[in-house]
């Protein structure tokens, strides 16, 4: 077994697992979305923010942001295992990865239930 | 029009700094001859010339090379399969550290073949005769156990380039796979256990390169695919 | 000068084929120092190509089959020149070794009871010889020697034998007792040529069908072995018995296994008949090797050949539908398209009969311990040097191999030598180690192809010497051709001699390999050649238009090529099995 890993779950089959399961999520997320904006013509502020402040929609919107968060970071370690040989450019790609991520995440919690 | 224009990738470690392109003019006579027997004729030649070959009738695995920008068996290729325009170029298999022309240093390949534990384990003891298997428990071998070893596979697979050490390749898998398919192996679980982390199977992108370079007509992709299967029965 | 550096082990197999691997298992496992030295990554090896199975009466197909049925086939294939305590230890012991094969892991195809799938082969029967065709060679599909090979190496691998792969046996070293103590060899990859020094030393060198032009052997089997051995001065058994396997793709020389006929495919001259009916009423296309291919010579040369020029006859495959095919003979499918352009579930495959098989070779005992002769004829083992699989002459083939029974041949008597090393390791081995003069003159050799300045080319005397053979020592010879061959021998030895090696580069250097190859393809070429001509009799492989039948009172015996005087001596046939009645010779028919 390849030990020396720092993958996400340090298991390929979770992260195998965990990419499907991510990519379900957005693909889900991305047709409720359009469905939404196409019977919606005329969306205003209103309801657009309507919409967001029903707790399910917050809770779908949380999942698909995680699911985003993960899936990046997944996809974007195994592109910089495959890439950047250099332990130093690859681990200092990796922290730039991570840290993107975590502020995307935190700053996506906060429009939605900061409001 | 029987002059076939061959380019050949040439490197000898002991005289050329770096390795380079040299042009040959091979006459055919008009047939469709084998790539191999077009290299014989370059050997006839020069002698210097420097490739791999064994049984000349695609079992033994010893001549795959890279024909016209594809990997393939030279024994087993006809001229009339890869040549365009009256011209052949020919490279060292892609991807493993080159010894002399077309000549390359497998070891990380069989490496990872010997990794997989590419033979039977079965604890329980032998009986007098042969262990019974049905025609269809058999019949799950078909596809697997035919591989030759030649690496056109692995060295035609980009996840293979990246990560030669850690990707196990889908040689050594198709070879994992064929003994966790035998009804005979009792080491399904450690084999699995082994291949879990997330390189060894995982790197696979489902490229599918190897599907359509093997000789022997093998689908890696797919038993990469049941070893998968495998594993998520196994963790759930 | 012998700043050689050297490698010790106590036992070295050179030879990664069936039979080295086998005889290496054994050893690995005993814990004792060997190395497997071959030139080609062992699955590389020739025995990979063999398709059909491998024979053996483990009473699948026939729960009421028995071994000695077996022995008595062999013994006849043979025309009566296989030793029969050979033939007895190689059937009884079969058995044994082809389950472990089974269970190391080796893919045998099944029946529905889940035991191992047999397929008849030619030359088999029951009840010896009264109860009709047997079905007896176990096999994998039709890739039975590739899964046989790799199951081995498989093995080895799990037994972590050590391995010296790309590595390149040059001559044998003597020391000064004549005790055989090691080779000299050559690493491929980097030219460094090293001195192995060894208490047992194993040739499992395999065939050499390159002597001819025509051939369905793999392009390196080009009798290394016998070379070396020939080289040391010691004598080579029945080398003028080569088999010419009936089904040989036209034009391309790649085989057809006789598992074709096995399955029910049977061969056609140019009017569509079955001919075979008329040469073998019983057996028809299932009769010996040897007897096939001359019925389809004589087919030819009496005008019944197929094609524009008449010069071969085809093998009829479709009738047998296309799942038949697809699941018993799928590599004859993929072989047949590639090389004769021919899909024979529609049409049949133009075939010829093609140089497949050498049944002579070192002669040795059953436990692999290479034999000579001495002044008084009788037997004595040569210490240190040991032979298995194609290379040996053990003799369990005579002057005619069964199909099916190399395979056999190579798991039994590699087991075998293995056992028998391991012993005598146990017991304690000493010779004298071999002097800087004994390593020198093992050095001659290579030294010369390196110190070669000018002369003749290597491909084109390889050429020559391969046209010589095809042409006179054939499936049919005749005294006045062969004559002449042997002179052509003689004067292309002499060439050979002062030919040139261009390339004198270090790594990887392919042609240097070429160059002591056709050292040895002449040696092969030679013995063959004089053995031919001096055994005056029609037998098994070996056929004479001069001498038409067989000579059971002047030539029931082995013949001994002696290669420092080039003399053919002969060798008395083992009549005496241990636990079965000697079979007496008969007039051999199908
Ligand atoms: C096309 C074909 C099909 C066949 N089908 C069948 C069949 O169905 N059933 C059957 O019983 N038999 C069959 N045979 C015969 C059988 O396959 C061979 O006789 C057998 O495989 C020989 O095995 P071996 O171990 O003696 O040698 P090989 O497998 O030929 O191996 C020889 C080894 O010696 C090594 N070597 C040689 N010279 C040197 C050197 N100088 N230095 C270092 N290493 C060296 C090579 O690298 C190789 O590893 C078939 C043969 C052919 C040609």
């Amino acid at each position: 077994m390849v030990t020396n890993i720092t993958s996400f779950g340090r298991s390929g089959l979770s992260d195998w697992l965990m990419q499907r399961v991510s990519a379900v999520v957005l693909a889900v997320y991305t047709v409720f979305m359009v469905a939404y904006l196409l019977f919606n013509p005329d969306l205003d502020y209103y309801t657009w923010s309507g919409l967001f402040n029903q707790t399910w929609m917050r809770i779908f919107s949380l999942l698909a942001f995680i699911s985003i968060a993960a899936h990046a970071w997944i996809g974007l370690w195994t592109v910089t295992t495959d890439y950047l040989k250099s332990t130093r450019l690859r681990v200092g790609a990796q922290t730039l990865i991570i840290l993107a991520i975590f502020v995307y995440l935190v700053w996506g919690i906060q429009i939605l239930w900061g409001a | 029009m029987s002059n076939l224009q061959v380019s050949v990738y040439r490197y000898n470690p002991e005289t050329d700094s770096a390795p380079y392109m040299q042009e040959f003019q091979v006459d055919t006579k008009g047939r469709d001859l084998m790539v191999l027997d077009v290299l014989h004729l370059m050997k006839e030649q020069d002698s210097g010339l420097a490739f791999r070959r064994s049984c000349r009738e695609g079992v033994c695995g010893s001549d795959g090379m890279n024909m016209n920008g594809k990997n393939g068996l030279a024994c087993i290729t006809p001229l009339s399969d890869v040549v365009k325009n009256n011209k052949l170029t020919l490279r060292p298999l892609p991807g493993l550290p080159v010894i002399r022309d077309m000549v390359v240093d497998m070891g990380i390949f069989y490496k990872q073949y010997e990794r997989i534990q590419p033979y039977l384990q079965n604890e329980t003891p032998a009986p007098a005769i042969e262990r019974l298997q049905s025609p269809e428990e058999r019949d799950k071998l078909d596809g697997l156990y035919e591989c030759i070893l030649c690496a056109c596979c692995s060295t035609s697979c980009p996840s293979f380039w990246w990560n030669p050490d850690k990707f196990v390749g889908p040689a050594g898998l198709l070879q994992s796979y064929r003994f966790l398919a035998d009804s005979r192996d009792t080491a399904t679980r450690e084999r699995l256990t082994d291949l879990e982390d997330p390189f060894s199977v995982f790197r696979c992108r489902g490229i599918m390169n190897c599907v359509a370079v093997c000789p022997k007509g093998l689908n890696p992709t797919r038993a990469i695919g049941k070893i998968r299967e495998m594993l998520l029965a196994d963790a759930t | 000068m012998s700043n050689l550096r050297s490698l010790t082990f106590d036992a070295i197999i050179i030879g990664g084929g069936g039979s080295g691997l086998r005889a290496a298992l054994e050893l690995a496992k005993s814990g004792k120092k060997t190395a497997v030295l071959s030139k080609v990554f062992p699955t590389r090896s020739h025995t990979v190509s063999a398709q059909g199975g491998i024979t053996c009466a483990i009473a699948s197909a026939d729960p009421q089959d028995d071994w000695r049925w077996h022995m008595y086939d062999t013994v006849k294939g043979g025309d009566y020149i296989a030793d029969q305590d050979a033939a007895e230890y190689m059937c009884s012991e079969g058995p044994k070794a082809v389950f472990e094969l089974e269970h190391m892991g080796l893919p045998f195809s099944r029946f529905d009871n889940g035991r191992i799938y047999q397929r008849p082969f030619g030359g088999q029967s029951k009840n010896f010889g009264e109860g009709g065709q047997a079905a007896r060679t176990c096999a994998a599909a039709d890739r039975t020697g590739h899964a046989l090979l790799h199951t081995l190496y498989q093995n080895n691998l799990k037994n972590n034998t050590t391995f010296l792969n790309e590595w390149y046996a040059v001559d044998l070293v003597k020391n000064a007792n004549g005790d055989v103590v090691g080779c000299i060899a050559m690493c491929i990859e980097t030219g460094e040529v090293v001195h192995v020094k060894s208490k047992a030393t194993v040739l499992a060198t395999g065939g050499a069908g390159r002597i001819y032009a025509s051939t369905t052997n793999a392009l390196i089997n080009t009798g290394d072995g016998i070379g070396m051995a020939l080289r040391a001065g010691f004598p080579m058994q029945d080398m003028e018995m080569w088999q010419f396997h009936p089904t040989g793709i036209y034009g391309a020389g790649t085989l057809v296994t006789e598992g074709c006929r096995g399955e029910g495919g049977y061969l056609i001259n140019k009017d569509g008949e079955r001919f075979m009916e008329r040469y073998a009423p019983n057996a028809k296309d299932l009769a010996g090797r040897d007897v096939v291919a001359r019925s389809m010579v004589m087919e030819i040369l009496e005008g019944r050949g197929c094609g524009e020029k008449g010069d071969h006859v085809f093998l009829k495959l479709d009738h047998l539908g296309e799942e038949v095919l697809g699941k018993r003979l799928p590599g004859i499918v993929e072989l047949s398209k590639t090389f004769a352009h021919v899909d024979p579930a529609k049409d049949p495959i133009p075939v010829v009969p093609t140089c497949h098989y050498m049944m002579g070779g070192i002669p040795t005992n059953v436990h692999g311990q290479a034999i000579l002769q001495d002044e008084d004829g009788n037997d004595q083992i040569i210490n240190g040097l040991f032979a298995c699989g194609e290379a040996a002459c053990v003799s369990v083939h005579g002057a005619n191999r069964l199909g099916g029974n190399s395979l056999l041949d190579l798991v039994v008597f590699g087991r075998a030598a293995g056992m028998f090393i391991e012993g005598a390791l146990n017991e304690g081995i000493e010779y004298l180690d071999a002097s800087e003069s004994d390593i020198e003159s093992a050095m001659k050799r290579i030294t010369r192809w390196n110190e070669s300045e000018g002369g003749e080319s290597i491909p084109e005397l390889k050429a020559e010497l391969q046209s010589i053979m095809q042409n006179s020592f054939g499936v049919f010879r005749e005294e006045k051709n062969m004559v002449e061959g042997v002179q052509k021998l003689a004067e292309l030895r002499g060439r050979i001699a002062n030919a040139y090696l261009p390339d004198k580069s270090n790594a990887f250097n392919t042609a240097r390999v070429e160059a002591l190859e056709l050292d040895n393809l002449m040696e092969v070429a030679e013995a063959t050649a004089i053995a031919a001509l001096e055994r005056k009799e029609s037998r098994g492989a070996h056929s004479r238009y001069d001498y038409p039948d067989r000579d059971d009172v002047n030539w029931l015996k082995h013949s001994l090529y002696f290669p420092l005087t080039k003399e053919l001596k002969q060798r008395d046939v083992n009549f005496k099995p241990k636990t079965v009645d000697t079979f007496e010779p008969k007039v051999r028919t199908y």
